[in-house]
Order: C-alpha cells, then sequence, then structure tokens
C-alpha cells in the first residue's frame, strides 16, 4: 500500500488562537488518482490545502510527498518537487500577457530567471511551448491580452495552464469551479479529466455533480475532522454525511448538481 | 504602461530625439539645473525599480543616496581620489548598504516594509547627525570635481554635464534592460501575485532582495553624482525628506514607467527652482500639485500620456 501513495498526512492538525482548523487529518492520495475534499464551509479544506502545500505550518503532525518528509520545507521548494496549487480566487499575473504568464512559469526551469542582465528575447524560445499551453486550455486568442482582462472562465483556464507549465506530478486546485457558469463548469470538468492522465490531483470543490463525476476517492471533512472518505457511492450513503454536510437537503443537492451537468 | 522587451523601430526616433534634446539642452538651459534633474531622475528610477516593478515602497531610500554622496565626497576631498573611484566607493557603499536594509526589510509587507526601510535610514540619518567625518550641519563642502580618469577636467560645467548624461542614460538603459530581462519578468509577477509566484517555485525573498540591492547601488550612484555636481554632501541628502520627496517624484512622473520617474523629478526639481523665492511656500505649493496630481491623473504624467503613446507604437 505504502509505495502507490503520493502525499500521506500524519495527524495532521492546525490550531489557530483558541479555535482548531484541522484536527488529526490523516490524508492519504493514491497516486494517478483524483481525490476530491468536500465538506460544509469551515470544515478546514482549504487550511488542509495550505498545510499540505505549506504555505501554512502545521501545528502538529507530519506531511510525506513521495515518501519524503515536507513538513519543514519551503512553499517555493514543495512546487519544485512536482506539486503545485492553485488558488480560490483567480491566481493570475494580471499585468502579464497570457502568454508572458505561462512563459513566467515555464523559464524558471531555463535556469535563467536571476540574470538581470540579459535581453528578454532569450524567453522568445519559450513561446511555441506556451502557445501549446494556452491553446490546450482555449485562451489562445487570447494570446497578447494582459491577463487581468479576461473573464473569470478565462482567468482560471489560464491558470491551469500556467500550472500545466510547470509539468507537476501533482496538483492541487482549490475550488476550480468557483463562481463559473454551467459552460465554463463543464469546460473546466473536461479539461482537469484531460490533465489527470498520468498525474494526481487533490481538490477542494464545491460543485458536487463534479465531484461525483471526476474523483476516485472523496474525503469528507467536518469541523477539521475526516468524517469519511470513499467513493462518491460510498459517501453518499453514509447517513453521517447526509446528515452533517449536505443536510436534509440532500436529495435537493443531488438533483440540482445533476441538472448542472 | 509596461514596454516590450526590445526597443522597437518606433522607438527608436524617440529615443534619439530624447537623447538629442539631451545633448543640446544645456546650451538653452542652465546646465546644473538639468544636472540636478538628472541626479534626481535617476534616484527615482531606480527607487521605482522597486516601486513600480517588485510593489514595495521603500521608505528609506535616502540612506543609499546620502550615505553614498558623503563617502564620495569624503573620498574625493579627504583622499584625493579620482572622482570615477570616488563614486564607485559611493555605490559600494549603498549597495553594501542595501544589502543589509533589504535583508532585513524583505520579510515584511505593504507599510510594515515602509516602516522599517524608514526605522533603518532614520538610524542612518543619527549616524550622519554624530559622526565627525560628515561635518554634521555643515556637511563636506567644496568638494573637488576632479579629473574623470584623470583626462577630463570636470571643474567644466559642460563636461560635468556630458558626464551625468552619458552615466544617466547608461544607467536608465540598464535599469530598463533588468526590468524587461528574464529577471524582470519574475519581478513583475511577484508584484501581480505573490503567492502565485511561489507556487510557481520561485524564491520570491531571493528576487526582492537582488532588485533592492539594485535599486540601493542605482539610488547611491544618483547621490554620488549629485555629491560632485554641488560639490556638497550634506544632511539633507540622508533625511526623510529625501526619502519622501523621491516617492512624490516617481508617483507624479508615472510609477512603473521607465521615462515617468525623470519627468516627475525634472517637475519637482523645476517646482523648487522657480518657487525658490518664496521660501517654505514651496512645500506647500508641492502640496497642492501633488494633490491635484493623484486625483486627475492617478498613474503620473507618463501613465496618463500611455495610451497615446502606445498607439503611436512607442510603448507595447
Amino acid at each position: 500500500m505504502g509505495d502507490d501513495l503520493i502525499v500521506e498526512t500524519r495527524s495532521l492538525t492546525k490550531e489557530f488562537k483558541g479555535f482548531v482548523a484541522v484536527s488529526d487529518v490523516n490524508l492519504r492520495v493514491r497516486r494517478h488518482t483524483i481525490h476530491a475534499l468536500i465538506g460544509p464551509n469551515g470544515a478546514g479544506k482549504t487550511t488542509c490545502f495550505n498545510l499540505v502545500t505549506k504555505f501554512l505550518t502545521p501545528t502538529r503532525g507530519q506531511i510525506l510527498f513521495n515518501g519524503n518528509d515536507i513538513t519543514q520545507t519551503q512553499p517555493a521548494a514543495i512546487a519544485r518537487q512536482g506539486m503545485v496549487r492553485s488558488f480560490q480566487i483567480s491566481a493570475v499575473f494580471g499585468h502579464l500577457s497570457v502568454l508572458e504568464n505561462v512563459r513566467v512559469a515555464l523559464q524558471r526551469k531555463q535556469g535563467k530567471s536571476f540574470q538581470f542582465w540579459r535581453s528578454g528575447e532569450c524567453l522568445n524560445e519559450l513561446n511555441s511551448r506556451a502557445e501549446e499551453l494556452i491553446e490546450a486550455v482555449g485562451v489562445a486568442e487570447y494570446r497578447d491580452t494582459p491577463a487581468g482582462e479576461l473573464s473569470y472562465g478565462r482567468k482560471r483556464a489560464l491558470e491551469i495552464a500556467t500550472t500545466l507549465a510547470l509539468d507537476p506530478e501533482m496538483l492541487l486546485l482549490d475550488e476550480p469551479m468557483a463562481g463559473m457558469g454551467t459552460e465554463d463548469v463543464r469546460r473546466t470538468a473536461e479539461l482537469i479529466r484531460r490533465v489527470s492522465a498520468n498525474r494526481t490531483i487533490l481538490m477542494v470543490e464545491h460543485n458536487l455533480s463534479v465531484v461525483a463525476d471526476l474523483s476516485d476517492t472523496i474525503t469528507v471533512l467536518k469541523l477539521g475532522r475526516v468524517l469519511a472518505e470513499g467513493s462518491y457511492a460510498e459517501i453518499s450513503d453514509n447517513p453521517e454525511v447526509v446528515e452533517a454536510y449536505m443536510g436534509s437537503g440532500h436529495g435537493q443537492a443531488a438533483g440540482g448538481a445533476a441538472g448542472h451537468g | 504602461m509596461t514596454l516590450p522587451p526590445f526597443v522597437t523601430s518606433r522607438q527608436k526616433p524617440f529615443i534619439l530625439a530624447l537623447l538629442g534634446l539631451g545633448v543640446v539642452l544645456p546650451f538653452a538651459v542652465y546646465p546644473v539645473f538639468l544636472m540636478k534633474g538628472l541626479c534626481f531622475g535617476l534616484f527615482a528610477a531606480a527607487f521605482n525599480l522597486l516601486l513600480g516593478y517588485v510593489g514595495l515602497l521603500s521608505f528609506g531610500h535616502a540612506m543609499f543616496f546620502g550615505w553614498s554622496a558623503y563617502l564620495t565626497a569624503h573620498a574625493a576631498k579627504e583622499w584625493g581620489l579620482t572622482p570615477e573611484l570616488a563614486i564607485l566607493m559611493g555605490v559600494a557603499l549603498a549597495t553594501a548598504l542595501g544589502a543589509v536594509v533589504g535583508w532585513l526589510a524583505i520579510r515584511r509587507q505593504g507599510i510594515y516594509f515602509a516602516m522599517i526601510t524608514l526605522a533603518l535610514a532614520q538610524l542612518g540619518f543619527f549616524v550622519a547627525v554624530q559622526a565627525p567625518m560628515t561635518h554634521g550641519e555643515d556637511g563636506i563642502q567644496g568638494v573637488p570635481r576632479g579629473h574623470l580618469f584623470g583626462l577630463f577636467d570636470l571643474a567644466d560645467t559642460m563636461t560635468m554635464y556630458y558626464f551625468v548624461l552619458a552615466v544617466f542614460v547608461a544607467s536608465l538603459l540598464f535599469l530598463y534592460r533588468v526590468v524587461n530581462s528574464p529577471f524582470g519578468q519574475v519581478l513583475k509577477a511577484i508584484r501581480d501575485n505573490e503567492p502565485r509566484a511561489i507556487s510557481l517555485g520561485y524564491e520570491v525573498s531571493r528576487y526582492k532582495l537582488i532588485a533592492f540591492v539594485l535599486s540601493a547601488a542605482f539610488a547611491g550612484l544618483a547621490g554620488s553624482l549629485k555629491s560632485l555636481v554641488f560639490q556638497l554632501a550634506s544632511l539633507a541628502d540622508v533625511s526623510w525628506h529625501m526619502s519622501g520627496e523621491v516617492v512624490l517624484m516617481t508617483l507624479l512622473g508615472g510609477v512603473g514607467t521607465v521615462l515617468g520617474p525623470t519627468v516627475g523629478a525634472f517637475l519637482v526639481v523645476a517646482i523648487q527652482d522657480f518657487f525658490a523665492g518664496i521660501g517654505s511656500w514651496v512645500i506647500i505649493i508641492q502640496g497642492v500639485i501633488f494633490v491635484v496630481c493623484v486625483l486627475l491623473f492617478r498613474s503620473g504624467m507618463i501613465g496618463v500620456l500611455a495610451p497615446w503613446l502606445k498607439r503611436r507604437g512607442i510603448t507595447g
């Protein structure tokens, strides 16, 4: 079992002053799966995310990535090891063009990023790869538009292209569908499925139809603790989950979600 | 507002025209005034590297400007060094100070960053008041300009002017290059969204530190030049007023533009010279102009012109 785990947390705990956001969470993400983290607001999903990528420091517990302890590793170093996250609010570089956004991610491996004396023209050799990526997520026609001027859905698509530019082994997507219309949701879900080949994805998502559709494993958090884990069928049969997460609105939520897809 | 990574053919005539203006202007305008504008323009351009391209507001840049001026003045006057060596010493000091201040300050953001830089610069001011080398209120006066490379007599105003112009142009081109380098691209990414830059694997603090040190070095170069132009290094150069003035120049001219800070510097220097006769009222006039500018054109003089420049293909 040990070998096919890409990320494992052991007794992961985060306490803020007088408040335990994440308590004793043992998360096990299997390689090459899509793993969703769901739960009602304030369940600690995003905190969990921030802990795993080290944007927050855990109070207690251990995080393993590919079997290595990364509990003390800096967030940028974790990204370089192949675990890259996205953000809940779309995170693009607003004053850079769409192409430049992706290129900034590509250029790190070029090893010239500290060379302040070098002409920016050396970045042009990355253009074809960057163009492929923006083409793949469907924003190629906005190549030279400042990313800040894109619509919300396109910003999120660009963000995924930027993340993919790093060719990460593992992607953490924080609510990739938040605030999207039906059309964008469908397109993004398709995109996520496409990029999940040979990759592992851990995502926080509220849209249940997306979660049901994409995920191999679902972990339900409530008040910072793991409530249940399993496939969508398993967790949606779990009375505790129905009670805590979906409440009496389960039928509604599922119905609404079905209507979505 | 950002310029393309290289000079386009549309830009060339514009840049050449500016250069030509720089060459002939001293025949029409008082050269010392122009030199003052160029020195402060360089200072503001250095400051703008931080504010405009990394999004860091330093409120302590007078420390680099002023201490570099002191050391250059001291080296030229007391040690009899040639101007280029005296300037190099000043820049070296500013670079070293920049490394220390930057290392301490970049751990914080926003207002805290500004406060730390201000506090450290005040420390620098205190040392300047106490140290015998600076001659306190008198400052270091009568600094000899000397012979550049032992050849060009800088005591001649026109020679001095062209030397200042050459240093200014070379520095601005270098800063332009930095902003458009692979490094500059990462800086802009950090400015736009720091957590995202981290999540792409960039050690943002190292980029910030390098930018801070570069900015301090060029602020120092501006201070060194200024001390030779006016043959004076004084407490005014290290005081917090100077730190504030460079913020004003940069915002007036247009933050995050290559030429904006220089335009702002000339504007402020012109206001000071023009209204010099009315004493302390200058500060009030400056304040009014600043308020009007912030209300009317928030992106500064060059920022307002940006759409026009863009249409003409001069900026990207």
